[in-house]
């Protein structure tokens, strides 16, 4: 039996009458890539949100890496790492302020936390960055810094909320490379994007539209289910109602 | 408890490395001492008065120096009637008109106790301050002009009998713990009271609130980290920096402006902690009330204008009206205004205004365990 690492049934959340998620299951395996799309305001923030522990679903269960989301909370706190789509790390601390801030209250020890920044600045190659404040390193170079920063305590799986939003192409597929060897590392990996290409690279596809989950399958699958040559195109005849 | 240590130890990078925050820690107390307890005293001096002696005589020309080289009054008028007094009261000429009566040195020399020797005085009272300190001047001058007849003038001779009796013509006053009626020493102990709340009070609402303009909250929220830790650690720098802004306050009033410390610092420096304590929990509550430094400003301000007026600090308590001396029992700001006068001019200890420390610690306990009880990771 394949391990699961996020269990969705009949999740739902309800803001005054507007349904921003309406009953949505899916399951993700361990380690893998799972692409969460969908245009905008269909609900893939609010449904990472209550999956991160940031918003109390209003109907419908959930686990994560086994841990009841409701109940359990402070497990999955423990077991997941969280990057969203508003900038994460403090712009007036240093790259290795951030790194040292966000891994102690993660709970590393001085030893694991030099560690760490010494395998990020390696991984990413910027020795040079250590000590400038992030709020002077272009967007790019930012937001792969806060991947890093997101899986520095190990965390099982990490929901990325749009990652590489406002980014370059050659910086998002250097991105990609960093999201692979995290994902080869076993960590699974739930992201939210808006650029097609980038849906070609994960393991499985989710569309979301106007709260609810349209299509779920490999990208390959999906293409021929809507007979389409690229993943533009299912992603707009699922928005359009086919 | 060790993740505190890094939250702090974040706080005070990020405010000591925001340019505005430095000049705010240490020219704001330096100014508010120096500007408000100049500009908001109730010392008030050059009150134009228009005096009509009606006596002319030695006696009656005496007091009537007497005001017009007080440097409380100015000469601005001779009026010959009252009607004349009150249109020049009307098109604000005069702010005092003060009548001696004829026959005022015979009345006095004869000791005719039984006729009436009044001194008349018309105030404008649009400003009551204004109309009331006039008085009390003007009470003290002819207090003190009475007494100095029966010490000086040899030509009359008065039994102790008849010296009772003058005495009740003039007040007798004193003031206590302020004998000079310094408004320095009332108002300098108030201001630091006020520099303190908003340091406290503003500082944590806006920290927190810019966490959520951010986003940087959600990132903290996901974190295993306790909501006590993170308050903890939001809190502490905060009540540093607010600590050791009053013990500059302070030592700049009582070295710079010499504001008498009569009683111990260290009652006035521990009771501020816990009141510190309770601002901050008050600045963090508003935090959780709103989503952005706007809301957070407007809410801050809107509060602390009722405590400050509310405070006894420009109004006493004592002359509020019934309800409102009511409100009062919940601004946290009053106790620490007579608690730190009471400390540096009257020279009261721990057991004088232990009263006080459970009254703000219950303050201090309740607003932060409301603000606790407010912050929730995971929102509805």
């Amino acid at each position: 039996m394949k391990e699961l690492s996020i269990k969705v049934s009949n999740l739902s959340k309800r803001f005054g009458n507007f349904v921003a998620v309406d009953n949505i299951s899916f399951e993700v395996d361990k380690g893998e890539i799972f692409g969460f799309l969908g245009a905008n305001g269909a609900g893939k923030s609010t449904a990472i949100k209550m999956l991160c522990g940031l918003l109390e679903p209003s109907s419908g269960n959930a686990e994560i890496a086994g841990f009841d989301i409701y109940k359990e909370t402070e497990k999955i706190r423990k077991t997941i790492g969280y990057m969203s789509q508003k900038f994460s790390l403090y712009e007036d601390l240093t790259v290795a302020e951030n790194i040292r801030f966000f891994g102690g209250i993660y709970g590393l020890n001085k030893n694991e936390i030099a560690d760490r920044t010494k395998y990020i600045l390696d991984w990413l190659k910027i020795s040079n960055l250590r000590d400038v404040l992030v709020g002077s390193i272009p967007l790019g170079w930012k937001q792969k810094i806060a991947f890093a920063v997101s899986v520095i305590h190990n965390p099982k799986i990490v929901f990325l909320d749009e990652p590489t939003g406002g980014v370059d192409p050659i910086t998002r597929r250097q991105f990609w490379e960093m999201i692979y060897l995290k994902s080869g590392e076993g960590i699974t990996i739930f992201v939210t994007t808006h650029y097609m290409d980038e849906a070609e690279y994960c393991n499985r596809i989710s569309m979301m539209n106007k709260g609810i989950i349209e299509a779920l399958d490999t990208p390959e699958n999906l293409k021929a289910k809507y007979s389409s040559v690229n993943m533009d195109e299912v992603f707009l005849k699922i928005a359009r109602g086919k | 408890m060790k993740n505190i240590l890094f939250i702090i130890e974040k706080e005070f990078k990020q405010i000591f490395r925001n340019k505005a925050m430095l000049p705010i820690i240490f020219v704001m107390p330096i100014i508010q001492l120096f500007l408000l307890s100049n500009a908001a005293t109730f010392d008030i001096r050059n009150l134009k008065i228009g005096i009509n002696d009606n006596d002319k005589s030695t006696l009656s020309k005496e007091l009537f120096r007497k005001i017009a080289s007080s440097n409380y009054f100015v000469l601005t008028s001779i009026p010959k009637s009252i009607s004349e007094a009150e249109t020049e009261l009307d098109i604000g000429k005069i702010d005092i008109y003060l009548e001696i009566p004829p026959n005022f040195e015979k009345n006095i020399i004869n000791k005719n106790i039984d006729n009436d020797n009044t001194i008349y005085m018309l105030f404008n009272a649009i400003d009551g301050t204004k109309a009331g300190l006039g008085n009390f001047y003007l009470q003290s001058i002819i207090g003190d002009f009475s007494g100095s007849i029966i010490k000086y003038n040899k030509s009359i001779y008065f039994s102790p009998e008849e010296m009772i009796v003058f005495k009740n013509i003039g007040i007798t006053y004193s003031n206590w713990y302020n004998p000079e009626l310094n408004y320095n020493n009332f108002m300098l102990p108030g201001i630091l009271v006020l520099l303190v709340t908003m340091i406290g009070t503003f500082l944590s609402a806006m920290n927190i609130v810019r966490e959520k303009e951010i986003g940087t909250i959600d990132q903290i929220n996901v974190t295993p980290i306790k909501k006590y830790e993170f308050i903890i650690g939001k809190l502490m720098p905060l009540l540093i920096i607010g600590t050791f802004e009053l013990i500059f306050g302070m030592f700049i009033a009582v070295i710079i402006f010499k504001v008498p410390l009569v009683g111990n610092g260290l009652v006035i420096l521990s009771f501020g902690i816990i009141y510190l304590i309770a601002c901050l929990g008050l600045g963090f509550l508003i935090s959780t009330t709103t989503d952005n430094q706007q809301q957070a400003m407007f809410i801050s301000w809107f509060i602390l204008v009722i405590f400050i007026l509310l405070s006894g600090l420009f109004t006493p308590i004592e002359s509020m009206p019934e309800w409102v001396k009511y409100i009062t029992i919940f601004n946290p700001v009053k106790y620490f205004i007579e608690v730190v006068r009471l400390v540096m001019l009257k020279g009261s200890g721990f057991g004088d205004i232990g009263r006080h420390f459970l009254i703000i610690s219950v303050f201090a306990i309740s607003l932060n365990s409301l603000a606790v009880m407010r912050y929730k990771k995971t929102n509805i």
